[in-house]
């Protein structure tokens, strides 16, 4: 049994999980979790470098109670440590090296997206390789084949913003709040599509994608039609169709230039029913499978830092403890 | 000084220009609505500085910060997401401004109490759907002069 502690404070939240043999989540504790307010009373999640300060050693502590575990068990401890920004990733990454160092565990540095492309592996037995991993989130939009024994390949990344972003700012611009994923999702629901919203890059012959044109045309289609604006259910239906078909034409042509049969998505916007219902119907027509975590997997966490790390203690040494945090880097 | 740009491209182009100007240090504060081109144009940027090849600039806006490999390291910093004075106290951005490379600031108004050196303004206004109007203000003597002499 081979049990690793995983830390992540590379985005706004702090995270800490344990598991087990690189499947079984034992604690998986998010610092903007209820569950962790009401324990903890009170303690506002802010976009906050220096906040994670504050929340780390309780984060770290109720996924160690959580899952009955003491730090001198642990066979390794498992940290992102990049890409972010350095302040925020440096609380985990120092956190993560003290334990190492106090209790002589072996330390394993990650980096986030990876952790993102393995959350389906938390979640399903069996994915075949090579696959396919949409990664589309707040900050990342990213096509990534991957390979056996987790060699990564980035197909073609967001040139501009984000999925999770335009939903997010097309959601303020509404009014709608934040974030603007599921408040979208949930309006879409009972919308029907009345704008033909462009699809910027859908044809563009790569991989690459770009959503700062299309969040654009909503804004400028609200302006030019104050009027006679329709229903905001249609508006959020229009848009989010929009951001599917783009996702989904591209994955899908990647998926078969590449000859891969499984794709899977992840990262919060994975989440969304719409992508979801349309990936898993236009795949099926070209025999590839989909696969996708639970939300909760699908959103930042550690539970997918010390998951990946698990399979890396077996093939590569533990990193020295002069390890550092890093704004960028390469995957893998 | 006024500029009229008529399309992304002509965005990137006039970010270009003032990118090959830059030295680590300086500090280009872009502030403008949604959708009005500070991306756009801090890629522009990020090229006249000697963006190396492979890098993708895209939207900090999540992340709060891109780091890229240029002449000199350039931060491309975002605060759209920052509300309140004290996020910004807690976020410890401040630490990139003024330091050993160039920090383009998207939403910069959030953080102009900050910025108590000399640095360029640049605020972006939407005018039709393809046209912006660049308007860069000076603050401090190097960027009076840098504006002075090439724009």
């Amino acid at each position: 049994m081979t049990l690793i502690l995983g830390i992540d404070t590379s985005c706004d939240d702090t995270a800490a999980s344990v598991v087990e043999n690189g499947t079984t989540i034992h604690a998986n504790v998010i610092s903007s979790q209820t569950q962790f307010h009401e324990k903890y009373g009170g303690i506002v999640p802010e976009i906050a470098a220096r906040k994670h300060i504050e929340l780390i050693e309780y984060v770290i502590e109720d996924a160690l109670q959580t899952a009955d575990v003491t730090l001198p068990e642990l066979d390794a401890i498992a940290v992102t440590n990049r890409p972010g920004l350095i302040p925020a990733l440096l609380v985990g990454v120092a956190s993560a090296k003290a334990i190492a160092y106090c209790h002589q565990i072996p330390l394993y540095p990650i980096h986030h997206i990876e952790g993102h492309i393995y959350a389906n592996f938390l979640a399903h037995d069996e994915i075949p390789f090579p696959h396919l991993c949409l990664t589309v989130s707040g900050g990342h939009t990213s096509l990534i084949r991957v390979d056996p024994d987790w060699q990564y390949k980035v197909l073609g990344e967001t040139i501009d913003d984000a999925a999770g972003e335009a939903y997010d700012k097309v959601a303020q611009y509404l009014g709608l709040g934040f974030p603007g994923g599921p408040v979208i999702d949930r309006l879409a629901h009972n919308g029907r599509i009345c704008v033909e919203f462009p699809r910027p890059m859908k044809n563009s012959g790569d991989y690459r994608f770009s959503f700062s044109g299309l969040k654009t045309a909503v804004r400028n289609f609200v302006l030019t039609h104050k009027d006679a604006l329709p229903a905001i259910e249609d508006i959020a239906a229009s848009f989010q169709e929009a951001v599917a078909d783009i996702l989904v034409q591209k994955t899908l042509r990647a998926a078969v230039e590449q000859r891969i049969h499984a794709i899977t998505l992840t990262g919060g916007v994975a989440a969304n029913s719409r992508l979801r219902e349309m990936m898993v119907g236009a795949a099926r027509e070209r025999n590839i499978s989909v696969y996708y975590p639970p939300p909760v997997l699908c959103t930042d966490n550690a539970a997918m830092i010390a998951g990946v790390a698990f399979h890396h203690l077996k093939t590569r040494p533990a990193a020295a403890l002069d390890v550092n945090a890093s704004a960028s880097g390469a995957l893998g | 000084m006024r500029y009229l740009s008529e399309s992304p491209q002509a965005t990137q182009t006039f970010g270009e220009r003032l990118g090959h100007l830059l030295k680590p240090g300086d500090v280009i504060a872009l502030i403008g609505d949604l959708g009005t081109g500070k991306t756009c144009l801090t890629h522009g940027i990020a090229r006249g500085a000697g963006l190396l090849e492979g890098q993708s600039v895209n939207s900090p806006s999540y992340v709060l910060i891109n780091e890229y490999q240029a002449r000199c390291p350039i931060y491309h910093i975002d605060l759209y997401r920052i509300t309140t004075p004290n996020q910004l106290l807690d976020l410890g951005v401040e630490e990139y401004f003024y330091g050993e490379g160039i920090c383009i600031i998207e939403w910069a108004d959030r953080a102009l109490e900050w910025l108590t050196e000399g640095h360029l303004r640049i605020y972006l206004e939407w005018v039709d759907e393809h046209t912006r109007e660049l308007k860069v203000e000076p603050v401090g003597p190097r960027f009076e002069t840098l504006v002075a002499e090439n724009f």
